[in-house]
């Protein structure tokens, strides 16, 4: 399962329920989404606790419009749009938590 | 490989609509099929051609009609957020007695149906939306 996050872990809990319920597969952070994969954010401890459970990716022109692109947590992957399709296509179902 | 897309928000207002439309790009650039994009909520204001952006902003609208043109998608509106929007076409302005039609080039109005066909048909659907 691919998980996709487009909420701010600041703003909303989407992640920190995805890391608590989910058995594993893979999370792709989009949009606000992306503050989560940045160095010091609130969710940054839980986030790189599950990286055994977990593969994390980042959309890279989302985390580039918000001037964090330089600031990506360790073990996350960034991702372009075709990086994107390519996440879509490997897993067999996807969900979007909005 | 065949994909469909769900949007669930409008132009300018979330950056859903512009998430959408660069998934969609891909997924065309890189050779799969889409099967369907299907505008529902407030989606459905992605297909008024009465949009008029600052030119220097990008026409959110014209870009869907445009790849829809480009690669012949089937762009579906759905009819009940439509009506409740003011999304209309020629039959639904008929229909309803409206004075007017807005329906951008590329799109069409329908129900809901076609979302779950689109789910039953396509090896993939993806949801854009708040």
């Amino acid at each position: 399962m691919l998980h996709i996050i487009n909420k701010s872990p600041l703003d909303r809990n989407s992640l920190e329920t995805v890391l608590t319920t989910a058995t594993g597969g893979s999370i792709l952070l989009i949009e606000d989404g992306v503050y989560g994969a940045t160095k010091g954010n609130a969710c940054e401890g839980k986030l790189k606790a599950a990286m055994g459970k977990f593969k994390v990716y980042a959309l890279q022109g989302d985390l580039e419009a918000r001037g964090f692109a330089d600031r990506v947590t360790d073990g996350v992957t960034t991702v372009d749009y075709a990086g994107f399709v390519d996440l879509v296509a490997d897993s067999k179902t996807n969900q979007s938590w909005l | 490989m065949k994909f469909s897309i769900q949007v669930n928000e409008g132009p300018y207002t979330h950056q859903a609509s512009d998430s959408a439309y660069q998934f969609t790009k891909a997924v065309l650039e890189k050779g799969h099929e889409v099967f369907r994009v299907f505008f529902y909520h407030d989606g459905v204001n992605n297909a008024t051609r009465l949009t008029t952006p600052p030119q220097d902003d990008r026409n959110i609208v014209t870009r869907w009609s445009k790849l829809s043109e480009q690669y012949n998608l089937d762009m579906v509106v759905c009819v009940a957020a439509a009506q409740r929007r003011g999304i209309v076409d020629d039959g639904e302005a008929k229909r309803n007695g409206k004075d007017a039609t807005n329906l951008a080039p590329g799109f069409r109005i329908s129900g809901l149906g076609q979302l779950v066909e689109a789910g039953i048909q396509s090896d993939r659907l993806v949801t854009f939306g708040d």
